[in-house]
């Protein structure tokens, strides 16, 4: 018991202490993790409402296989971009593997399907109420599409909060394509898989603290938008 | 755009046939109401001739373009403003911005919501809502507008106003083809009745004939059964 009250209380001198290695490590996992958010978001959202308001062949295996690639393991993908990535691999000659950027890339895989599959769920819910009016005033599917986005924005940043908080909380991914190197690809989820199994407790509870309230933070913010939009538009 | 020249017009979902070869010329001028019970095939025969269904069989011939528009029975309301709502409608109509808010003004005057202009759309009452609904139609200044059962869900002060609405825009030159499940505002709002039964066209008569002397019997039970 002892061991661990003094974990916490070191944890807690790194975090109120604005540690140097913690600020990096929580630094590059905010950038790798936002950036891949935020490329997954530009192609998952026109993905989802495609999906949602667009009739063509094949819509329903690939909402089905969407749907089912958001429970893809994070490992499979960090190997599947290390082969890719790796020197004999397709894209070895960009040099990119074990660096923040293959990070991005891997983290990006993981939640495009996340992204996709659930704006496309709340797209198509919409849809279905507005498409007789939208249709009737002469909108063809793409403005359709874009006032829908418009008209869930509320659901789909929740969406995209939920994308994030995957991101930063993988660990398989990032581990394999970036290989945790000190210093250059160290994010808070592969800190605190090497330093427990080094033993050094209080930098990885101090990681695993910022990392839940992180979380925290996400959800409260997510609820109160949701809220907000509720009261406000309806 | 009128008349509306509808020839051995079908509707039918899968194996069940909603609609069974309706033919009719519909005129400019006179407010048509369409009758019939609860599955009669009035919400459909309103889709096809809007353009929102597809006809399994038969045509749907207007005469020339022009505009039409149609309000629904529960309105749909973006998530933006009462003047976004119907300007959303007019920029759709490839009007510029300029001259959609401009517009979009007169016509919220034109329902009573000025003060609502800018209150969000969803937050407006049910009777609100409709007023806002037909304002993005008439916004439009359509040469047809259909209404499906514009009414059903309100009450009867929000009714008035709806028919007082509708009264304004036959008025200002547009052509009013309803639904309705209240005969008493059919006849105060009708000049003349399409009556529908399982999906076939019964009688279409001048109002006052249809209420006084209906031709078929289908039309007697229904009035029947129907008139308190």
């Amino acid at each position: 018991m002892t061991d661990l009250s003094e974990a916490f209380a070191a944890a807690w001198t790194l975090i109120a202490g604005f540690d140097a290695e913690l600020a990096r490590v929580v630094g590059l996992s905010l950038r790798v993790s936002l950036s891949a958010v935020a490329i997954a978001t530009l192609i998952g959202l026109p993905l989802g409402a495609l999906l949602a308001v667009g009739r063509f062949r094949g819509r329903q295996p690939l909402i089905v296989l969407l749907n089912a690639m958001m429970g893809l393991p994070p490992v499979v993908i960090g190997l599947v971009v290390y082969l890719l990535l790796s020197r004999a691999g397709p894209l070895g000659a960009f040099g990119l593997l074990f660096t923040p950027s293959a990070m991005v890339i891997a983290q990006t895989i993981l939640i495009v399907p996340i992204i996709a599959a659930l704006s496309r769920q709340s797209i198509d819910d919409a849809w279905r109420e507005y498409e007789e009016q939208l249709r009737s005033l002469g909108a063809g599917p793409v403005s359709a599409a874009m006032t829908l986005v418009w008209d869930t924005r509320f659901s789909l940043l929740t969406i995209i909060l939920a994308g994030f908080g995957r991101a930063a909380a993988e660990v398989g991914a990032v581990m394999i394509v970036g290989g945790n190197i000190d210093g250059v690809t160290r994010v808070m989820t592969t800190t605190i898989a090497l330093e427990t199994s080094k033993g050094d407790l209080p930098l990885a509870l101090g990681l695993g603290i910022i990392l839940i309230l992180l979380i925290i933070f996400l959800n409260a913010l997510a609820a109160v938008t949701r809220g907000f939009a509720q009261r406000r538009y309806g | 755009m009128l008349p509306l020249q509808l020839e051995s017009l079908s509707f039918s979902a899968g194996d069940t046939a909603i609609i069974r070869g309706i033919s009719a010329r519909i005129e400019a001028g006179p407010r048509t109401i369409v009758l019939g019970a609860n599955g009669a095939g009035k919400s459909v025969l309103m889709r096809l001739c809007h353009g929102l269904l597809r006809p399994t069989g038969g045509t749907v011939r207007w005469q020339g373009s022009g505009c039409q528009a149609m309000v629904f029975q529960r309105p749909v309301m973006l998530r933006r403003s009462a003047l976004e709502n119907v300007v959303y409608g007019l920029r759709l109509a490839g009007k510029s911005r300029r001259e959609a808010l401009l517009r979009a003004g007169d016509v919220l005057e034109a329902v009573e919501l000025s003060h609502r202009t800018h209150s969000p759309a969803r937050v407006l009452s049910g009777g609100e809502q409709q007023r806002l609904a037909l304002a993005r139609a008439w916004a439009l200044g359509p040469d047809v507008l259909f209404l499906d059962e514009p009414t059903a869900s309100l009450d009867p002060a929000a009714t008035q106003d709806i028919e007082r609405l509708i009264a304004a825009i036959h008025a200002s030159g547009t052509k009013i083809i309803m639904t309705t499940h209240n005969l008493g505002q059919a006849r105060r709002l009708g000049d003349e009745v399409l009556f529908l039964n399982k999906g076939r066209l019964i009688e279409h008569t001048p109002i006052d004939r249809f209420f006084s002397h209906p031709a078929s019997s289908e039309a007697a039970t229904f009035l029947k059964g129907e008139l308190p």
